[in-house]
C-alpha cells in the first residue's frame, strides 16, 4: 500500500486523516506544517501528500511550491485540503503545482475515494 | 467504511478551544497596535496577528464541519468572513470591533462547550451576536455570500448512454502530479470507454521532453452517465486541458442517485483527557529503559550473589533509587500544565472589567510557563480570577484619583509564577491604594475583633480580610476595597494544600502571594508517632512543636482543654483520645505537642513523638474504606504499614467547636481573639516552617 504524509495544524484533521487512510491499509506520516512536512520528507519517498493550506509558519502553497522544486517531489501528487469558498486559494495552489483538492467538510469515505484516485 | 468520528471529537474540542485563546490574545494585540496608531494600517502592517486570529477561526470552521457540528460550523462561517473583511481592509480593528468579535469568540465557545457536554447551547445570546455581525457585514458581505456556483448547464444532471470526450492536456500537465493515464482510468471506471490517442501533437523523436505531455485522447463513453459526473473526473485540471464534453444519440432520462452518507452526530460525555507533548513521553521511556536495565543488572547479581558482590549492589540499588525518582518526576510531570493554561484568560478579563470601571490597567504576566498539576490549574483558576478582580475593583484607582496621587494613569497589575522549594508561587499584585490599615483597624474593633489600644503588625491586621464576613461589601469595599469572601479563597487553596498570604503598603499597592503544592498525589509530611500507629501531618499546616507540662494546661468548665503559648489560648488535641489509641502517656512531658493551622486557626496536636520529614503518596480512604472525621487520605511507608495522613483543616476545626461553643456562653473575647492573633518569633519551640 502507499505511504502518505499528511499536514495539517489542527491535530484533529490529521488524527481523522491518518486514521481512515491506516484502515485503508496505508503508512501514514503527519506533519503541523510546512517546515515540518519538509523536515519529515527529508530522504523519504512518499507517494502522496495531503496538506492544509492555512498554516503557521509555512502555508500549505508554500509547501507545494518548496516541493515541485525537489527532483524527488517533481511529480509526486499533491492535495490541498479547501474549504467550499477558498476558490482563490485553489488556483494559487494549482498555480505552483498542487495537483488537486479535497473540499472540507469531507468524510472518511469521500476521502479514500479521493485517495484511491490518485495512487496508481 | 465506518470510521466513528466520534473518536476524534475530544482532540477538536480541545484545539478549538486553544484556538479561540490565541484568537482572544491576538485581537487585543491588535486593538493594541491599533489604539497606538490608529492612523496606520495596523493590518497590513501586522498580518501575522490577523493571519493567526484568521487561521483559527478557520481550522474551526473546518473541523466542526467535517465532524459534523453543525451550529459551530455556521457560527464560525459568519465569524470567518467578517474576519475577511478585517483581513482586506475593509473594516478597521476599533474598540467596537474587536469588542463584537470577541463576543462572537465567547459564543463560539460556548457553542463549543455545549457540543462537547452534548448539551443545547444558548441560541438566543448567538442569535443576537450572529445578527450584529452580519449587520456590520452590511454589503460587503454580500458578493461572498452568493457564491459564483457555475450555472448548471444543459444536460448537467441527465444522464445519456454516450458521451464523446475530447481532453487535451496542455504540455505542463504533468507539472502538478497530475496524470492523464488516471484520468482515464477513472473515465474508464464509469461506463465502458474506448480510447482513440492523438499523436498529432508529437514532436520528432529527438525534440522530446520526457516531462511535457505531447497527447490528446478522443473517447467515447458508453454507460448512463451524467455530466457532472465526467466534470468531476476533470475538476482539478479543467483549467488545465482543452476539454469538450458533448452527448452521443441514445437518451436515457434516468439521473443517477446521488448517495450522501450522513455523518452520524452523537454526542458523547467529555472524558477527562490530557494531551501531553512527546518530550515529556519521551522522557518516560527514557527513564523505563533505564529502569529496566538497572532491573536486569540486579536479577544478573542476585543469580550468582556472593559477598563480594555486595558493592555492586549498592551501586544496584542507589541507581534503582535514582530510576524510581526520575520515574516518579515524568509520571508526575504528564500531569502538569504550564500556568499559561488560566493565566491566558486574564488579558481578557482585565481588558473588559477596566473598560467598564472606566480604569486603565496594563497586565504584566511573567513565569507562565511555570508548570502545576492539572488539577489544581483547573481549581485555583477561579481562586486566581477573583484575586485579579479584587486588584481591578478595589486595588487600582481611577484615572483622576492616581493621578491626583502623583501616580501614572495607567495602573499595573502583574500576575507571577514561579517555582520555590517545591511549591509553586503565585503572585498577584497591583500597585493601586494598597490596604487602608486604620478603617481595617478601626473596623476591627468596632466588631470586637481587636483591642483600640493594643499594638498589631501590619500583618495581622492584613490578615483581618481573610477572616469569614468580614469584608462585607459595605463595610470594606467602599473604604479600602478587599475582598467580598476573602475567606473563600483561603479555604479553596488551602484544600489544595497550599496557602496565601497578603502584602500591602498604603497608597502603594496590594501584593497576594499564592503558594501551591506541584502535585495533590504527593505530599510532604511529617510522620508522627501516637501510640503504636504513625501519623503524616500536612507540613504546609505545621507551625511550630513544643513540649509543655500538666500544668501548663487548664481546662475551663465544659470546654476543651487549652494552654497558652505566648499571647494566645490554643485548644489541645489529644491524638491518643481523638483515635481511642490504647497505649498513653502518663504525663504530658512525655509526648510533645505539634502546632497547627488551618483556615487561619490554631490548635495543639499532642502525639508522642515527631519521626521526621518525608514525602508520602496519597492513598484515597474514600475509595477503599470510608471518611473518617480528622483524617483526609492515607498512605503506604516504606516498610509497607499504612499510616493515616491527618486533616489539619478537620482537626483544627474539630479542637475549635466545642471551645467556641463554651467561650460564647462565657462572654468571653477570646475566641474571636484565638483566630486571629498572630505569632512572633518563637523563644521555646523548634521551627519547623520558614
Amino acid at each position: 500500500m502507499a505511504t502518505i504524509l499528511t499536514v495539517d495544524d489542527t491535530a484533529s484533521m490529521r488524527q481523522m486523516i491518518s486514521f481512515t487512510l491506516n484502515s485503508a491499509g496505508h503508512e501514514v506520516l503527519q506533519a503541523s506544517d510546512g517546515n515540518e512536512a519538509l523536515k519529515v520528507l527529508q530522504g523519504k519517498k512518499v507517494d502522496l501528500v495531503i496538506c492544509d493550506v492555512n498554516m503557521p509558519n509555512m502555508d500549505g502553497i508554500t509547501l507545494v511550491k518548496s516541493l515541485r522544486e525537489l527532483v524527488e517531489y517533481k511529480f509526486t501528487p499533491i492535495l490541498m485540503l479547501t474549504t467550499e469558498s477558498q476558490e482563490s486559494k485553489r488556483q494559487q495552489g494549482k498555480s505552483v503545482g498542487a495537483t488537486g483538492w479535497i473540499v472540507k467538510p469531507f468524510n472518511p469515505e469521500q476521502l479514500l475515494t479521493i485517495v484511491k484516485k490518485v495512487l496508481k | 467504511m465506518a470510521i466513528d468520528m466520534r473518536q476524534f471529537h475530544d482532540t477538536f474540542f480541545e484545539e478549538s478551544l486553544e484556538g479561540l485563546a490565541h484568537m482572544e490574545t491576538e485581537l487585543m494585540h491588535l486593538e493594541k497596535v491599533f489604539a497606538s496608531n490608529p492612523d496606520d494600517d495596523s493590518v497590513a502592517s501586522n498580518p501575522e496577528i490577523m493571519n493567526t486570529i484568521f487561521r483559527a477561526a478557520h481550522s474551526i470552521k473546518g473541523g466542526s464541519s467535517t465532524f459534523g457540528f453543525g451550529d459551530v460550523a455556521e457560527f464560525s462561517h459568519v465569524l470567518e468572513s467578517r474576519l475577511d473583511a478585517l483581513r482586506d481592509g475593509r473594516c478597521r480593528p476599533d474598540r467596537h470591533v474587536v469588542n463584537l468579535i470577541l463576543k462572537a469568540v465567547d459564543c463560539l465557545r460556548g457553542l463549543i462547550v455545549a457540543a462537547r457536554h452534548g448539551k443545547p447551547a444558548d441560541m438566543s445570546a448567538v442569535q443576537l451576536v450572529r445578527s450584529q455581525l452580519e449587520a456590520l457585514q452590511e454589503d460587503e458581505l454580500a458578493s461572498s455570500r452568493t457564491r459564483d456556483l457555475p450555472a448548471p448547464s444543459a444536460g448537467s444532471t441527465a444522464a445519456y448512454a454516450r458521451w464523446r470526450i475530447y481532453f487535451r492536456p496542455q504540455p505542463q500537465f504533468f507539472h502538478t502530479g497530475n496524470d492523464p493515464l488516471r484520468i482515464l482510468r477513472e473515465l474508464d471506471g464509469l461506463g465502458v470507454l474506448k480510447v482513440q490517442t492523438d499523436l498529432s501533437g508529437l514532436p520528432a523523436w529527438e525534440e522530446v521532453d520526457a516531462e511535457t505531455c505531447y497527447l490528446a485522447w478522443t473517447m467515447e463513453l458508453s454507460g448512463e452517465v451524467t455530466r457532472d459526473a465526467i466534470l468531476e473526473v476533470f475538476d482539478w485540471v479543467i483549467e488545465d486541458c482543452k476539454l469538450d464534453i458533448e452527448p452521443l444519440p441514445v437518451a436515457s432520462d434516468k439521473p443517477q442517485p446521488l448517495v450522501a452518507p450522513d455523518a452520524v452526530h452523537s454526542v458523547d460525555n467529555h472524558s477527562g483527557s490530557i494531551r501531553v507533548s512527546t518530550p515529556k513521553v519521551d522522557a518516560l521511556i527514557n527513564t523505563v529503559g533505564e529502569l529496566v536495565i538497572t532491573q536486569s543488572m540486579l536479577s544478573q547479581l542476585a543469580d550468582n550473589f556472593t559477598l563480594e558482590c555486595l558493592p555492586k549492589l549498592f551501586i544496584g540499588i542507589s541507581q534503582l533509587e535514582r530510576n524510581t525518582r526520575e520515574l516518579q518526576d515524568s509520571v508526575m510531570r504528564i500531569r502538569m500544565l504550564p500556568l499559561s493554561f488560566t493565566f491566558n484568560r486574564f488579558p481578557r478579563l482585565v481588558r473588559d472589567i477596566s473598560h467598564k470601571l472606566g480604569k486603565n490597567v496594563d497586565l504584566r504576566i511573567s513565569g507562565e510557563q511555570t508548570e502545576l498539576d492539572k488539577t489544581i490549574i483547573e481549581r485555583i483558576s477561579d481562586v486566581l480570577m477573583h484575586l485579579v478582580r479584587n486588584c481591578l475593583d478595589h486595588g487600582i484607582e481611577s484615572p483622576a484619583e492616581r493621578a491626583a496621587a502623583g501616580k501614572p494613569e495607567r495602573g499595573i497589575i502583574e500576575l507571577k509564577a514561579y517555582q520555590k522549594s517545591g511549591n509553586v508561587v503565585i503572585e498577584i499584585s497591583d500597585d493601586g491604594r494598597g490596604i487602608q490599615r486604620e478603617r481595617v483597624f478601626a473596623k476591627a474593633v468596632e466588631r470586637g475583633l481587636m483591642s483600640a489600644d493594643a499594638k498589631y503588625t501590619s500583618k495581622e491586621i492584613h490578615d483581618l480580610i481573610f477572616l469569614p464576613g468580614f469584608s462585607t461589601a459595605e463595610t470594606v469595599s467602599d473604604v479600602s476595597g478587599r475582598g467580598v469572601g476573602m475567606d473563600v479563597v483561603r479555604s479553596n487553596i488551602a484544600e489544595l494544600g497550599g496557602g496565601v498570604e497578603l502584602d500591602s503598603e498604603e497608597g502603594r499597592g496590594t501584593c497576594f502571594t499564592v503558594r501551591l503544592p506541584l502535585t495533590l498525589a504527593i505530599l510532604e509530611g511529617l510522620s508522627v508517632q501516637a501510640g503504636d500507629h504513625v501519623y503524616i501531618l500536612p507540613l504546609v499546616s505545621i507551625i511550630e512543636s513544643i513540649r509543655l507540662t500538666d500544668d501548663q494546661i487548664s481546662r475551663p468548665a465544659g470546654g476543651n482543654e487549652i494552654f497558652a503559648l505566648r499571647q494566645e489560648y490554643l485548644p489541645l488535641v489529644r491524638l491518643h483520645d481523638l483515635f481511642h489509641l490504647k497505649s498513653r502517656p502518663t504525663s504530658l512531658g512525655q509526648g510533645i505537642i505539634v502546632v497547627i493551622e488551618a483556615d487561619g486557626k490554631k490548635a495543639g496536636l499532642y502525639v508522642d513523638d515527631l519521626l521526621g520529614q518525608q514525602q508520602v503518596v496519597i492513598k484515597s480512604l474514600e475509595t477503599h474504606y470510608h471518611r473518617v472525621e480528622g483524617i483526609s487520605a492515607a498512605t503506604i511507608l516504606g516498610d509497607g504499614t499504612v499510616a493515616m495522613i491527618l486533616d489539619a483543616s478537620g482537626l483544627v476545626r474539630m479542637a475549635h467547636v466545642p471551645s467556641a461553643v463554651a467561650a460564647d456562653a462565657a462572654g468571653s473575647p477570646d475566641s474571636n481573639a484565638l483566630m486571629i492573633a498572630g505569632a512572633p518569633a518563637n523563644p521555646t519551640g523548634h521551627e519547623l516552617r520558614n
